[in-house]
């Protein structure tokens, strides 16, 4: 470590966490992990997590990141924080003092984010994560361990699971009923009388509905987003299979309350520690370093969005106006959608610069700019790619069992799907679901509809 | 209180299984396009540390994500207009390849591998058994000595004069000082064990000197298509030979008519018009051998591709030549070109095949690509068979 201590360091931390407290923020125990940069970038590509099963794809990220770092052409990240109870994050060894006390500072926000956000309180176990995750990475080690099913089918398989993970529950923290279920409950309200006996009245249930209405039920009922919960539902799948896929998903709705507040939780964590290293009466070489720093990483990029800087200027904007109860009940009830949505205004669409841009044929043309008429427009189009918003929404509409064909239908908002990727991804479904499978989507506001058969093959109908 | 703890890896790398696996499939995925690198890429004559550049498919982590038509929110200067184009896609990109936004650098490190990675997948793919292989790089000379220090044995040429003389010295003065009364004007003789020897590694290099001649029919019927298999075709047999060879010549004879020593670029590039004289270039490499190739110090190959379209009054030429040629060479090939697989044999190799009979006369025939590993092969054993 350069100039300092792991005494001085844990000093400085109690200082950053006391002051926290005094200020309101509400945090899970924080551990802080000491390491090198090399440990840095093999936490960065498997997502901050102490253990995790192996995939290639984790080694691609790895060789990436190191390539890019050594070229320059990225530095490392100064903090890694999972959501996590106690929460771990990781301070690099290399960084100087000050860059370790603005990085516990942010952690500090990040924390208290993960404990409160509506998201992450409903959607994820903090205290279960680490132990998921080793859980997870035991069981996949086992299964490419097994001599009956070795490593080769367990990374096709994950291969497949990896290219349909986001193709999820929206939804977080929403609980699923199952068809049968769906369709009981909706008899039942359909008759308008609840039984006597629930329990009993359930297991008689399958047998006496499905005669009488099951020509005419739907599998699914309604457009199904979660494609992978499907498959393993109604597909033909082994029971590790099943699992493996779990795994994934799981996984998966670990990471949404990520996506989905990405702005906010980097604008939280950036706001605290600006306010928190403002409290902290830093000498004054470390002062300069903490502006130069702090301004770096909420810095605009031009032609791109920081979420940094557009999470800490609305933040800042909501503080120093509505001041601190209305900060506070903003990180806990909104994600970035809801936030933009409700927070954004013409003010901040100013300061921020903020301009909206289409394509036509190979130029990016200028749409609209904050001023009175334009700022709307920009607010919306934000909210769309947003979070989830930049993964096109697929879902199931239709299952023929007799061909054991699945119908997927592509959302369509105006956005294309890059061709070659939906048709790749649509090959690993159809590996998956052992069947056929076909999208029905839009290019240029033209349907397509691409067909994949199990055997890989596939047919695009204009 | 937050808990401070240094983590300790125990130097242990969590990523290398992962990276390895990568690696591993990156590998696959250049071995699947191996056909299509080596008939592609100006590497024939290359050094081995030439890197180039290959694309890589398979690799990609394919999800459904969004093109690139769609519009988006930007930080910009404050100064922006409706209606300012703000930025251009330079290349309109076929499908596959993503674009600069969500690419993220996704094939810097997979691009580019050097001749001589290609030169170990081409070798792998052609299945020679590792033995094999071993055995061509083992063909080794004495080419220098290295001393390596003195030893107390020896053989008498390499006896260290200067060397034995500091050893009797020491002896004496030990002897002086242990016994006073030892005067100068004693006599001293060497003892065997005040001698010493030079010892010496000798340095085995691979054999040198071989030269490749590259003969190829230039005329008209020589299209696109063939040449481009002539050209792989050549790339597989240097590669092959510098395995052997350190230090290997080539020679590049372009001939019509009449024939000429060539460059590389021009070899490949240039087109002709007009019939065909096989002979001519034949008669060029053994003038050119003549001149600069000895035959007793170089070892010789002549490859010569052509699509047997050769004017029948040469024939007999043709054939007279090529047996002085097999007399020269260690190895003489001839490859005849018909990727359309129109005719059975040519007048040409039809008279080769009946009345060449030397040892170390190859005839291929390559019809498309998937032909070029087991032309080379035919060659490869042919090569062996002579050296045993």
């Amino acid at each position: 470590m350069a100039g300092y201590t792991l005494a001085e360091l844990a000093a400085w931390g109690e200082r950053i966490e006391e002051l926290a407290r005094e200020e309101g923020l509400d945090f899970y125990p924080q551990e802080f992990e000491l390491c090198d940069y090399e440990d840095m970038l093999c936490y960065q590509a498997y997502n901050g997590m102490p253990s995790h099963y192996p995939h290639w794809s984790f080694g691609k990220a790895y060789d990436r990141l190191k390539t890019l770092y050594k070229y320059n052409i990225s530095g490392l990240p100064y903090e890694m924080v999972i959501n996590a109870n106690p929460c771990i994050a990781y301070l690099m060894k290399e960084n100087s003092l000050l860059l370790q006390i603005l990085t516990m500072a942010h952690v500090y926000g990040h924390n208290d984010f993960f404990r409160n956000n509506r998201l992450f309180t409903t959607g994820t176990r903090a205290e279960l994560t680490v132990e998921t995750f080793k859980n997870h990475a035991r069981r996949v080690r086992e299964y490419a361990g097994d001599p009956s099913i070795g490593y080769e089918r367990v990374e096709q398989l994950l291969n497949a699971a990896h290219a349909l993970r986001f193709q999820t529950n929206r939804v977080v923290g929403e609980g699923r009923l199952s068809y049968e279920e769906y369709y009981r409950r909706k008899h039942r309200s359909g008759q308008e009388k609840t039984p006597d006996h629930p329990l009993l009245e359930e297991t008689r249930a399958p047998g006496g509905t499905a005669g009488r209405t099951g020509g005419k039920r739907r599998i699914p009922p309604q457009p199904e987003e979660d494609i992978l919960w499907f498959i393993t539902e109604y597909g033909d799948l082994e029971e590790w299979e099943k699992d493996i896929i779990n795994i994934v998903r799981e996984e998966t709705a670990y990471f949404l309350p990520q996506i989905e507040t990405k702005i906010m939780n980097e604008g939280w964590a950036s706001f605290w520690h600006y306010l928190l290293l403002s409290r902290l009466d830093l000498p004054e070489e470390l002062r300069w370093e903490f502006y130069k720093y702090h301004n770096q990483v909420i810095r605009p990029l031009p032609g791109s969005l920081n979420p940094y800087h557009i999470g800490y200027v609305i933040f800042k904007y909501l503080y120093e106006r509505q001041g601190k109860e209305k900060i506070f009940e903003a990180r806990e009830v909104e994600k970035d959608q809801s936030f933009l949505r409700r927070y954004l205004n013409l003010e901040i669409c100013k300061e921020l610069e903020l301009f909206e841009y289409i394509k036509k044929s190979d130029e990016y043309v200028v749409k609209e700019i904050a001023d009175e008429e334009g700022w709307k427009s920009i607010r919306n189009q934000l909210v769309k790619t947003t979070g989830l918003g930049a993964i096109p929404v697929i879902r199931i509409v239709e299952y023929r069992p007799l061909d054991h064909h699945l119908l997927l239908e592509h959302e369509y908002d105006g956005r294309d799907l890059e061709m070659n990727y939906a048709t790749e991804t649509l090959r690993y479904c159809a590996g998956l679901w052992k069947g056929k499978v076909t999208l029905k989507t839009r290019l240029n506001r033209e349907e397509r509809i691409i067909h994949c058969d199990e055997k890989s093959n596939l047919s695009i109908l204009l | 209180m937050a808990v401070f703890r240094e983590y300790n890896s125990g130097g242990k790398d969590r990523s290398a299984e992962d990276r390895r696996r990568h690696r591993q499939l990156v590998e696959k995925a250049i071995k699947k396009n191996l056909h299509e690198i080596v008939a592609e890429e100006s590497i024939i004559g290359q050094s081995k540390d030439k890197k180039i550049k290959i694309p890589i498919r398979g690799l990609k982590e394919y999800q459904f994500v969004y093109g690139r038509n769609q519009g988006g929110v930007g930080t910009g200067t404050g100064k922006e207009k409706r209606g300012d184009i703000i930025a251009k896609d330079l290349i309109s990109r076929g499908p596959g390849q993503g674009g600069a936004g969500t690419d993220e650098g996704e094939e810097i490190y997979e691009t580019e591998i050097t001749i001589e990675d290609l030169v170990n997948y081409i070798f792998d793919d052609l299945n020679l058994p590792y033995l094999e292989r071993k055995k061509l790089s083992q063909t080794e000379t004495v080419a220098g000595q290295k001393p390596l220090g003195y030893r107390t044995k020896g053989i008498p040429p390499r006896l260290a004069k200067k060397r034995s003389v500091m050893e009797k010295i020491k002896r004496r003065q030990g002897r002086r000082r242990a016994d006073p009364e030892f005067t100068k004007d004693e006599r001293f003789p060497f003892h065997e064990e005040d001698l010493r020897y030079r010892y010496i590694r000798e340095e085995k290099r691979p054999q040198t000197n071989a030269v490749v001649f590259c003969i190829m029919d230039t005329s008209g019927s020589m299209d696109h298509t063939k040449k481009y298999l002539a050209r792989s075709f050549y790339f597989l047999l240097y590669q092959y030979l510098r395995l052997k060879y350190t230090e290997v010549e080539v020679v590049f004879v372009a001939h019509t008519t009449t024939a000429r020593e060539v460059r590389e670029e021009e070899f490949f590039h240039r087109v002709e018009s007009g019939g065909t004289f096989i002979s001519s270039g034949y008669r060029k490499a053994l003038e050119i051998i003549e001149e600069r190739f000895n035959p007793a110090v170089w070892n010789i190959y002549a490859f010569h591709t052509s699509d047997g379209d050769n004017w029948s009054e040469d024939n007999e030429q043709a054939l007279a030549a090529a047996r002085e040629l097999c007399r020269v060479c260690n190895l003489f090939g001839y490859g005849e070109i018909d990727p359309d697989g129109f005719h059975m044999t040519s007048p040409i190799s039809r008279l080769f095949q009946e009345t060449l009979a030397e040892k170390n006369f190859a005839m291929v025939k390559i019809t498309d690509k998937e032909d070029l590993f087991p032309a080379m092969k035919k060659l490869l054993t042919l090569e062996e068979r002579l050296e045993e």
